[in-house]
């Protein structure tokens, strides 16, 4: 089989899988979000918790709980990595306390940025009860967020959004939990290991000796992907073979990272009461999706580095077709989990992956924030097509008026702004460019990826990039702090004051927010507000490089 | 102030336009002062950049600086031009008004019936003025005593005098308008500076002028945009530094206006001030700009059924004979009986019933009054009118049961068809009047029967479905009886209508579409009127009405047209898509301005970068100059657009959305490519 007819069907495949599965999915999120019942193993944690899960919370009320959750869970992260040489299991594993910081924020902010070796800078006790359990957490937080914006919009002149920790806690043991279990088990049987094995120092072919590491790795594997983590048990991430050993389980990693974000639109079509609307949104994400991936694709296969394209940091059993699929859908989802390396990416397919991330993490997004950001984008877009109708923008009924605005344009340019504030004080900064692999554009995408990535909790690097010393640990996480919470705060203010607004009835006047003329305008504005914002640094980095 | 129903015509000249722009240049060059400028945050970045690169065409002088320097100041200045043109037509109408404004002599009746001269300002509220014909009358309030036709035409420029009256809803009447004839005791209601005539002039100066939620909400989003351009801009420094390509100072800031959407920010107060303006040259006068705006959003308009939607009259449209009869007895009988019969609906028979009589027949019967007939005119107790010839026959026509009662009074027939038409008449929401006659000596016949109704004015129909396309609802408001309702809001087309309304009814309904999330409009002039038109969010109040409906209402029609309702609905989209299509272009414009831009920065460095350079702009220099002269340009060429609007014709969102993105959307990706090109043939002639 020639390789662009299986890339083409590995494509095929995944398409397939995710419009099956995005249906029940999202339907079953949108019955775990609105359900009156609650399951004993969650009423267990209210009263621990002291928690009254029947009671709502407005908008500030619900922000102050993330953000206290969020507070407290890096203070115990960051306090378990210090201390990981005095508890059990430590196996020699330590980092720097700058380092252990962005660790901490990075794996709460659902960043997953790794300034460390995974395999010896956290020890299994850190990796299981810190690591594994913020990438449940982290991600249930992204989805509540989500899950609250859209009763911002579904409910009619109310006070509330929901309740954070009953949201916390569906999210973890109703969604993330069953499907983490049962694709753990798939990946064990697709050959990820899972052991607490003692490392093993082998003799390679060549003479030399490799520690090879053990670990509880395929229930990591599980939710790191499901979850849109990233942080791998190795540092190779998914191009361990422990981690990723097959074109198969590289097939249901790439699944598993696309289908929560995939089956949100779902969950905000049936939560609307307009099915319609979801399609939109899903349509954004997929075409957004589709064009990094042909772009991402074409531009590795073309390379002209070897005979079947730029095989350079991609490993032999994926290809280009599989690794290009897999940059495209981890950079686009805020995953950042690689199984290629993708500093050795083409000047335009490693640019691709830059943008792809640069597009706000909607494509199809992470766990609740692709959600959120592809709404933030819809309101934006129904702002400024809206007045083309000759009426005051709404969104189902909703209007976007000073408040509204407001609150979505501060959300939309944190993320810029953090990108291109660091990036130019970055590459000026001596100490910066002392940690750069790279000289002239590459160098550029080096610095500007690490700062993207973080800014948009994504956590793939550029990896020829050396980002743990004190400046970088610290901005990095600096970026991934106010990248995750500033727009979560906004993001529920206007949930908040969209879901006190009574909704209006539509008309023929009123402008459609699901027909493809508007999945078009979505996917205009989105390329264009980036494409705008990035392409003079665009053109300093990836472009230059492609064009010399 | 002279009434223009075509708001086309002022600067659809483009020599008037010129005109307006030379005459109001040294007023944009007022607005330079910070300020001023300091409204427009994106206007103000550009003030800030043309100072900026003044100092360093100052410090390190050179053509291509200066020229920069110049255009970016001429960005700046056209921006204030085109709001000061927008202000200009306004302040031309306000010094018409001001003229009218002269200090009034009133004649005021103190306590105990005397007379004192007193100069109109000394006026308070509740002094009573008596106003004698000639005479200016000194300010706004309510005839209490007389009847006089005034002059309006002040603030209507209706030449045609009104008249005023004390009671009912005529009592209305405004400072700065003249008395005709007659007589009339005023009670003032304002105080002097806050009359119509004051708020007018300080609405159309602009001087009232706040921004509307709309453009508040808009000028955040650009403020954002803006911001991104700052840091986008900012960031590309240190940025070339690193790749060894360090910026001026002046090519940067051009590159920082050029990205800014300068187009939008700049037209964006001439088009608030042009929409408020458009409303006023269809003598409408709005009280804010938000109601201009929440016009547009406007989904139940509620419109009164008489004056409105009918001609307010019922009208003869139907002679039915009764059987058995030749067709010209009713006719000639119908007639007769109608000649001296003065209300509409006699007249109207009169003149239906003449379309079938020959000129003979109408000379003969017109001339039967002077030869010694007698009315009978119509009573409420008779429910009927005719005439009574010499000879001693008798016409009658009225209500049914009258004229069938009179008729078999005299001992005749009333036969079963006509009794038929009638009950067919009223079941269809028509007004049936029995037209019967009597012979000398002979028992009374009834001939006929009249269909009398009201009448939908032309083209009704048509302009409720064009609402209904564009998503709004219609509700006739009227006091017949539900049957004749109904006939009629069918007859019109109307989406639902409320019969026997009273006010009270009105007020509910209003509350309900509201509750409802509709926004709702409607027109009225009456006292009773006043507590719906302040609940409703569009009420527009007729001129001819009463000060409590003027006060609660957020516009008032000088023509006192209730359909122009729809023209109001009409002009607050308008405003809408203008800003709208104007952002969308502003932004659009951006991506032709990179291509011109970031090639010119970086092509020494990177000679790659010289594949992005598409339009193939001769030197780095002009392609810098080029685009920052369109970007200016463009403010010039779009001020007729912002101030005449977006072109609106009625259809359904998704038309007009794909319609605006095609011209605006599209048509702001490609103009900019072709205009910089053309500015770059001539200014690379320049010796930069």
């Amino acid at each position: 089989m020639s390789d662009t007819l299986s890339g083409l069907l590995t494509i095929g495949v995944l398409v397939v899988a995710l419009v099956v599965v995005h249906v029940p999915l999202g339907n079953w999120m949108a019955k775990v979000f609105t359900d009156e019942r609650h399951w004993r193993p969650e009423r267990i944690f209210y009263r621990l918790a002291r928690v009254d899960p029947s009671s709502e919370q407005g908008w500030r009320s619900y922000a102050l709980a993330v953000l206290a959750f969020s507070a407290v869970s890096i203070v115990f992260l960051f306090l378990l990595i210090a201390l990981q040489g005095v508890l059990p299991l430590a196996r020699g594993a330590a980092m720097h306390l700058d380092t252990a910081l962005n660790t901490a924020v990075s794996f709460v902010t659902n960043t997953n940025w790794q300034s460390y070796a995974g395999e010896s800078g956290a020890s299994p006790v850190v990796q299981t009860m810190g690591l594994t359990v913020q990438n449940f957490v982290s991600a249930a937080v992204g989805l509540a967020v989500a899950i609250a914006l859209v009763r911002g919009l579904a409910r009619s002149g109310s006070a509330t959004i929901g309740n954070f920790w009953v949201d916390l806690v569906r999210g973890v043991i109703r969604v993330l939990l069953p499907i983490a279990v049962v694709s753990a088990v798939m990946l064990m049987l697709g050959g990820v290991i899972s052991n607490l094995s003692e490392p093993t120092t082998i003799t390679t072919v060549s003479g030399g000796h490799q520690v090879i590491q053990g670990g509880l790795v395929a229930s990591q594997e599980a939710i790191k992907e499901l979850g849109t983590n990233g942080g791998g048990y190795f540092n190779a991430n998914s191009a361990h073979p422990f981690e990723n050993p097959n074109y198969l389980t590289n097939l249901l990693e790439i699944f598993l990272i696309l289908v929560i974000p995939f089956s949100l639109p779902r969950t905000y079509g049936v939560l609307v009461g307009d099915r319609r609307q979801g399609f939109a949104v899903a349509g954004l994400m997929a075409a957004l999706w589709g064009i990094m991936v042909t772009v991402i694709t074409w531009s590795e296969v073309h390379a002209a580095a070897g005979p079947i394209g730029a095989m350079e940091g991609k490993e032999v059993r994926f290809g280009p077709w599989a690794s290009s699929l897999f940059a495209a859908s981890t950079t686009g989802t805020s995953t950042g989990a690689v199984d290629s390396m993708h500093e050795s990416y083409s000047a335009l397919g490693g640019g691709g992956a830059l943008f792809s991330m640069l597009l706000g993490e909607i494509s199809p997004g992470g766990v609740g924030t692709g959600l959120y950001g592809a709404l933030l984008i819809a309101i934006l877009t129904v702002f400024i097509s809206g007045l083309m109708v000759g009426r005051t923008p709404e969104i189902l009924g909703k209007s976007i008026g000073r408040r509204e605005i407001t609150l979505t344009a501060l959300a939309l340019l944190v993320m810029p702004a953090l990108v291109l504030v660091f990036t130019g004080i970055g590459l000026v900064l001596p100490t910066v460019r002392a940690q750069m692999f790279a000289s002239g554009p590459h160098g550029l995408t080096e610095v500007m990826y690490a700062y993207t990535s973080a800014s948009n909790n994504n956590g793939s690097a550029f990896a020829g990039f050396s980002a743990d010393a004190p400046y970088t640990n610290l901005t990095l996480a600096l970026c991934m702090l106010l990248g995750r919470f500033v727009p979560i705060v906004l993001v529920l203010g206007l949930a908040g004051s969209l879901v006190a607004q009574r909704r209006r009835p539509g008309t023929a006047g009123t402008l459609p927010t699901h027909s493809p003329t508007f999945v078009g305008l979505l996917v205009g504005i989105a390329l264009v507000v980036t494409g705008l914002t990035f392409f003079p640094a665009l053109a300093l980095g990836p472009l230059a490089e492609a064009l010399s | 102030m002279t009434p223009t129903t075509d708001s086309d015509s002022p600067g659809s000249s483009t020599a008037t336009l010129l005109r307006q722009m030379a005459a109001t240049l040294p007023q944009a060059f007022v607005k330079l002062d910070p300020r001023h400028v300091w409204r427009s945050p994106v206007v103000f970045v550009v003030w800030v950049g043309s100072l900026l690169t003044t100092v360093f065409a100052v410090v390190s002088p050179s053509w291509f600086a200066w020229l920069i320097t110049v255009w970016l100041w001429a960005t700046v200045l056209f921006a204030n031009l085109a709001e000061a043109v927008a202000e200009g037509r306004g302040k031309a109408q306000a010094a018409t008004l001001r003229a009218t404004r002269t200090d009034t002599v009133a004649h005021r009746r103190g306590s105990g019936g005397v007379i004192e001269e007193v100069s109109a300002a000394e006026l308070t509220v509740g002094d009573l003025v008596i106003v004698s014909p000639g005479e200016v009358i000194p300010g706004d309030g309510d005839v209490v005593e007389g009847m006089a036709t005034v002059d309006e035409s002040a603030i209507t420029g209706e030449s045609a005098p009104v008249i005023r009256e004390s009671g009912g809803d005529r009592c209305a009447v405004t400072g700065g308008t003249t008395v005709l004839s007659d007589g009339i005791v005023v009670k003032v209601t304002t105080r002097t500076g806050e009359g119509f005539i004051d708020r007018m002039i300080a609405l159309v100066e602009g001087a009232a002028r706040q921004k509307t939620p709309n453009e508040i909400a808009l000028t955040i989003l650009l403020t954002t945009l803006t911001m991104i351009f700052l840091l986008a801009v900012m960031a590309l420094q240190p940025l070339a530094i690193y790749s060894g390509a360090a910026q001026t100072p002046i090519v940067l800031i051009a590159l920082l206006v050029c990205l800014i959407p300068t187009t939008i920010g700049a037209l964006l107060s001439a088009i608030g001030i042009a929409g408020m303006d458009r409303l006023v040259q269809r003598n409408v006068l709005a009280m804010s700009g938000r109601a201009v705006e929440a016009a547009g959003d406007v989904s139940t308009l509620l419109l009164d059924k008489t004056g409105t939607i009918t001609f307010g009259n019922r009208r003869a449209t139907e002679l039915i004979t009764a059987p058995d009869l030749a067709g010209d007895e009713i006719t000639r009988a119908a007639y007769l009986s109608s000649l001296a019969d003065e209300t509409p609906e006699g007249r109207s028979i009169v003149e239906l019933a003449a379309i079938a009589l020959s000129d003979d027949d109408r000379r003969q019967l017109d001339e039967m009054p002077s030869q010694g007939a007698e009315f009978v005119a119509f009573t409420a107790q008779t429910r009927m009118s005719g005439i009574d010839l010499p000879s001693g026959a008798a016409v009658r026509k009225g209500a049914a049961d009258s004229v069938a009662s009179w008729v078999h009074d005299n001992g005749g027939q009333v036969p079963r068809g006509v009794l038929t038409d009638v009950d067919t008449i009223a079941s269809s929401g028509g007004t049936p009047l029995v037209v019967a006659s009597r012979e000398p000596g002979q028992a009374p016949r009834a001939l006929g029967v009249v269909h009398l109704k009201d009448v939908v004015k032309p083209g009704m129909k048509e302009r409720f479905a064009q609402l209904r396309a564009m998503g709004i609802k219609t509700v006739m408001i009227t006091g017949d009886n539900p049957l004749t309702a109904k006939s009629i809001a069918a007859e019109a087309g109307v989406d639902d209508y409320l019969a026997e309304a009273t006010p009270e009814d009105k007020m509910a309904l209003i509350r309900q579409e509201q509750e409802g999330g509709r926004l709702v409009a409607m027109t009225g002039d009456g006292t009773n009127d006043a507590p719906a038109l302040a609940q409703s969010d569009v009420g527009v109040a007729m001129n001819t009405g009463t000060s409590a409906a003027k006060e609660a209402a957020n516009m008032v029609d000088l023509d006192s047209d209730p359909t122009k309702l729809i023209d109001i609905v009409s002009i607050g989209k308008q405003l809408l898509i203008t800003r709208g299509a104007l952002t969308t272009f502003s932004i659009a414009n951006d991506i032709a301005k990179y291509f011109a831009i970031i090639p010119a920065m970086f092509v020494v460095l990177f000679p790659g970068l010289m594949t992005l350079n598409i339009m193939g702009l001769s030197t780095p220099k002009s392609a810098v100059l080029s685009a920052v002269i369109f970007n200016a340009v463009v403010i010039i060429a779009l001020i007729p657009l912002s101030l005449r609007g977006v072109r609106y014709g009625p259809s359904s969102s998704s038309a007009l959305l794909r319609r605006n993105i095609l011209l605006y959307g599209v048509g702001g990706v490609i103009a900019p490519f072709i205009g910089i090109k053309l500015i770059d043939l001539v200014v690379s002639h320049l010796p930069l």
